[in-house]
Parts: C-alpha cells; sequence; structure tokens
C-alpha cells in the first residue's frame, strides 16, 4: 500500500519519539509519572491531571479489534479498495487508528474484538507506521 | 441562562436549495440573509450581532454591509449554528447587542467559491488517522457504529430503517431532494460506501444555505411572524479524532449538550412534541435517542424499525427528511434548527399537529462537538 501519494505523517516535537519508535520496531505509549495515566497521541503532559512529569514506554503491541469500517469509496491516495479502517485498543488502555494486515478486509474475517498484535510497515526512510495483524495462536 | 427570553423572529432558507451552479458560497450566505431579513421585516441596518462559521464574520458582514457591535465565529463543524444561538441568547441577555444574524450557506455540490478543507500532515489527525486511509466524512463518521451495534444488539435492518422513514417525512416535502419512497431492502442493496453503511445511509450534497434572527423575547411579539422562543441550550466538544473518543457505545458531546438544554427548559422528554437530530449518517439518530436520554440505547434501532419516528408516530423526527433525503450541503445543522422553526410557527410542509415544544440536536466534525436547542411556541 505504500505507493506515493498515500498521507504521510509530519512528525512535530512533541510526537517525535512516537514516529523513531515506530522506525526503530517499537511501539511508544506515554506514562504519567504522577498518576500513571497511560495516553495517547503523543504529549508532553498528562491529559488526565496535567502533571508535566511523564515517561515514555515501549508497549507490548498487543490489542483488540474495537472497531472499523471497510471503505469502499471514495478511496484515499494510495489505497486500493476495499480496505479496513479499524480503531485498535491496546492492552495498556489507550486505542489508535491503524490497518490490519494479513487478513481478508471482509466483515466475515474482521471479528470485533480480534486478537491483534503490531506490525510495522514501512512508508520511506523517514516514516514507518504501526499496522496491526492478527494475534498468533 | 434564563428560557424564552430570547426568540427568533426571522428564519430563512437560501432561495433555492440542491443544485445551485448560478452563485458562490458567499452569496448564498448573503441570499440566505436576506430572505431571513425579509421574513423579520427588518432592514440590514437593524442587524448589530453576527455569527457564522467557516465562513469569517468579517467576510460576510463586510459583503452584505451589516456594522455588528458583537460577533461569534464559533466553528466546530455542522452544530455551529445551534452553538451560535446559544451564544447569541445570552449575548442578547447580557445587553451586548439586540439583534442577531446568523448564516450558514455552503456551495457542497457545486464547488463555487467553497474555502478548502485539508488536514496538515503535522496535525494529529494528519499523523494519526490520514496515514490510515480516511478519506472524507463516509469513511471516519461510521467507524463507531459497529461497535455500537455489538454492545446493543442494533442490526443492520433497524438502521437501514432511519432512512426509510426519513424518506417518508421528505415525501411530504416540496424541497427535499429525495422524495420517492424507499424499502429496507433497497437501503441494504444499494451501493457499498463504507462498510456497514450503504449510499441510502449517507447524507446527500448539496448546495445551499439559511439564516436565523434573534432579539429579545420583549421585542419579539412586534414582528410579522410568530415568535419562536429559546426555552433551553446545551453545547460541548470531545475530540477531532474519531478514533480518540472516550467510548463507541455514546457520543461524550451529545451527553453533555443535550442534557444541558433539557435541564435549562425545564422539561422531561414526554414534554418533546416533535425532534430533529443530525443525520450525517443513519447512526446519528440511534446515538443522539440514547444519549438524550429519551430510552435505552438497546432500544433505539426498534423504536425506529417500529415506526415510532414516523408521520404520525408518537415522537416525530426529523420531520423535513434530514441530512439522508431533505439537504445537506456540508454543515446540516442550520437546516435542522430552520425545521425546527418551521415546526413551531406551525408552517412546515409535514406539520406535526399542535406541536409546542421541539428540541434540536446537532452534531459537529465525527461526533467531536454538540449543541442542542430547545424551542417552544409558548411563553
Amino acid at each position: 500500500m505504500a505507493e506515493p501519494q498515500r498521507a504521510r505523517p509530519k512528525p512535530t516535537p512533541e510526537t517525535q519519539h512516537f514516529w523513531d519508535g515506530t522506525k526503530a520496531g517499537e511501539l511508544r505509549l506515554q506514562r504519567c509519572d504522577a498518576c500513571a495515566h497511560v495516553y495517547f497521541p503523543p504529549r508532553p503532559f498528562c491529559p488526565s491531571c496535567a502533571s508535566r512529569k511523564v515517561s515514555i514506554f515501549k508497549a507490548s503491541g498487543k490489542g483488540f479489534l474495537y472497531s472499523y469500517v471497510i471503505n469502499h469509496r471514495p478511496a484515499a491516495p494510495g489505497f486500493t479498495p476495499p480496505y479496513a479502517i479499524a480503531v485498535v485498543e491496546l492492552d495498556e488502555g489507550p486505542r489508535m487508528m491503524s490497518n490490519i494486515i494479513d487478513c481478508p478486509q471482509t466483515p466475515e474475517a474482521l471479528e470485533l474484538d480480534m486478537k491483534l498484535e503490531v506490525a510495522f510497515q514501512e512508508l520511506d526512510d523517514k516514516i514507518t507506521l504501526p499496522v496491526f495483524r492478527p494475534a498468533k495462536g | 441562562m434564563r428560557k424564552n427570553q430570547v426568540a427568533v423572529v426571522g428564519a430563512a432558507e437560501t432561495t433555492e436549495l440542491g443544485v445551485i451552479p448560478n452563485a458562490s458560497q458567499l452569496q448564498l450566505h448573503a441570499d440566505a440573509a436576506l430572505n431571513a431579513i425579509a421574513d423579520a421585516g427588518l432592514k440590514l441596518s437593524d442587524i448589530d450581532g453576527f455569527a457564522t462559521a467557516v465562513e469569517t464574520p468579517q467576510q460576510v458582514c463586510h459583503y452584505l454591509g451589516i456594522k455588528p457591535t458583537w460577533v461569534d465565529g464559533t466553528s466546530v463543524g455542522g452544530c455551529s449554528f445551534m452553538l451560535h444561538v446559544r451564544h447569541a441568547a445570552a449575548a442578547i441577555e447580557a445587553g451586548l447587542c439586540k439583534t442577531v444574524l446568523i448564516t450558514h450557506a455552503e456551495s457542497g455540490k457545486s464547488m463555487i467559491g467553497k474555502l478548502p478543507r485539508s488536514t496538515p500532515a503535522d496535525s494529529l489527525n494528519g499523523q494519526f488517522e490520514a496515514p490510515f486511509g480516511v478519506y472524507g466524512p463516509p469513511s471516519m463518521f461510521p467507524i463507531p457504529v459497529l461497535r455500537f451495534m455489538k454492545t446493543y444488539g442494533i442490526t443492520h435492518e433497524q438502521l437501514a430503517s432511519v432512512a426509510v422513514v426519513q424518506r417518508e417525512w421528505a415525501a411530504k416535502n416540496p424541497r427535499a431532494m429525495m422524495k420517492d419512497p424507499i424499502t429496507v431492502a433497497d437501503v441494504l442493496n444499494s451501493r457499498m460506501i463504507a462498510y456497514p453503511f450503504r449510499l441510502l445511509q449517507c447524507c446527500l450534497v448539496t448546495d445551499g444555505g439559511g439564516a436565523l434572527i434573534l432579539t429579545s423575547a420583549d421585542r419579539a411579539r412586534d414582528f410579522p411572524n410568530k415568535p419562536v422562543y429559546i426555552m433551553g441550550t446545551g453545547e460541548s466538544v470531545e475530540t477531532p479524532m474519531v478514533s480518540q473518543m472516550e467510548t463507541f457505545n455514546s457520543s461524550r458531546a451529545f451527553k453533555t449538550a443535550g442534557p444541558l438544554a433539557f435541564k435549562e427548559a425545564g422539561i422531561a422528554h414526554g414534554d418533546v412534541d416533535h425532534l430533529m437530530i443530525y443525520d450525517a449518517f443513519a447512526h446519528l439518530p440511534l446515538f443522539g435517542l440514547g444519549d438524550l436520554g429519551f430510552m435505552p440505547y438497546e432500544a433505539t434501532g426498534q423504536f425506529i424499525a417500529d415506526g415510532n419516528t414516523r408521520p404520525g408516530g408518537k415522537l416525530p423526527l426529523n420531520t423535513n427528511g434530514g441530512g439522508l433525503s431533505y439537504m445537506h450541503s456540508g454543515m446540516y445543522g442550520m437546516y435542522a434548527l430552520q425545521e425546527s422553526v418551521r415546526q413551531m410557527r406551525g408552517i412546515a410542509p409535514a406539520q406535526v399537529p399542535n406541536a409546542k415544544i421541539s428540541v434540536c440536536h446537532g452534531v459537529g466534525g465525527m461526533f467531536a462537538a454538540s449543541g442542542t436547542i430547545v424551542f417552544t411556541n409558548e411563553r
């Protein structure tokens, strides 16, 4: 799916660690040192208690399929329809949008609550996207 | 805010609705504004407060020649106009202005003079949603619906019935874009857009606009049309990223705005004669019925499938045909407000007999924002 027109994220100072992580094969989340809240998307403070003391950690990469659509039309540039746009709930709590790979893009194959694990899809030398595949075993 | 202190005294849509290839978006604002001014029997120079969304207040005020002393450019998506009504009512009560004009217009179909919508690559949406293939509202707004269906046991047939019932209302409305009757089978056989939603479960794309004029209730009796009072209001925002909603089983913005408006109005659900729930897609009325507290979420699908919201039903809903069948220029909230005002004036094409209280509930973005207005025609 890595055609040139596909929307490419442009990191900001607050999100750079996340994109450095995916490039290194890690899914990185943040945890508040004060209240232990785990959150996403990245920001240098806790959206639950407002503490600026937060830490970056490597997430398990495990989660489940929370919801999705299978987009038929119009397709985003760089995508061949039909393709699923999924929201994954991570074992650590936060949810994130992603795509599901190694799985037919059909309602029958995409069962809500199915276990997923992270995989990494290199778009170019700067950006690697976190995607998910059905968990093994 | 105290209830019934401010009233709608002017309300109109653009002269034409649907496909309008001969006017820019800015001119559609002006057309709606001039129609509302005429409806209220006012002159443009009487307007001292102004609100609009997407276009800036300075753009529309300059074009119309309005010199306001109060402006509101709140732009939170299709429910911006509900928020404008709430803010205008507060401003009038506070004495900041006397007569407020609120305009909406969008050249959603013809795209003449329409401002570009873009998602910068370094925004949060640009980084954490756009790369995964979201492309316009049909690929984003329905993302919560499969979870909602699983949690509450809602069926595809029930979600299809939303479109069927609203087409029944649209058939009674000469200005509705789509009037031919449809069945649940027609909906479920229409072209797939973004599973689980098919073409007939997605809103129309049209051109048009609308405008409202508000003033104090004490002055409202002197206007040519029956005043429609602002009985209660509510608003909230949640997140611009649909993936980051607290839950897909409800909308936090809906659950904040709706109950605020009911509480301010001092009404119970049984008092509601007429209801508008912004239907960009077929699941929104189900979220709205649940989040506004009309019934348990589990009951919402069957309630609509059983015909309770159809013409003659006990809770008339989206009586203009809604965004699914009436019109949807991109920010439908203004048209929902117009229909509530028509119902309260007693002049709607599909008039609900003796309706005295109308609740008008809007969404902005993909569950990103919400505004709720309770109207009444009795003070």
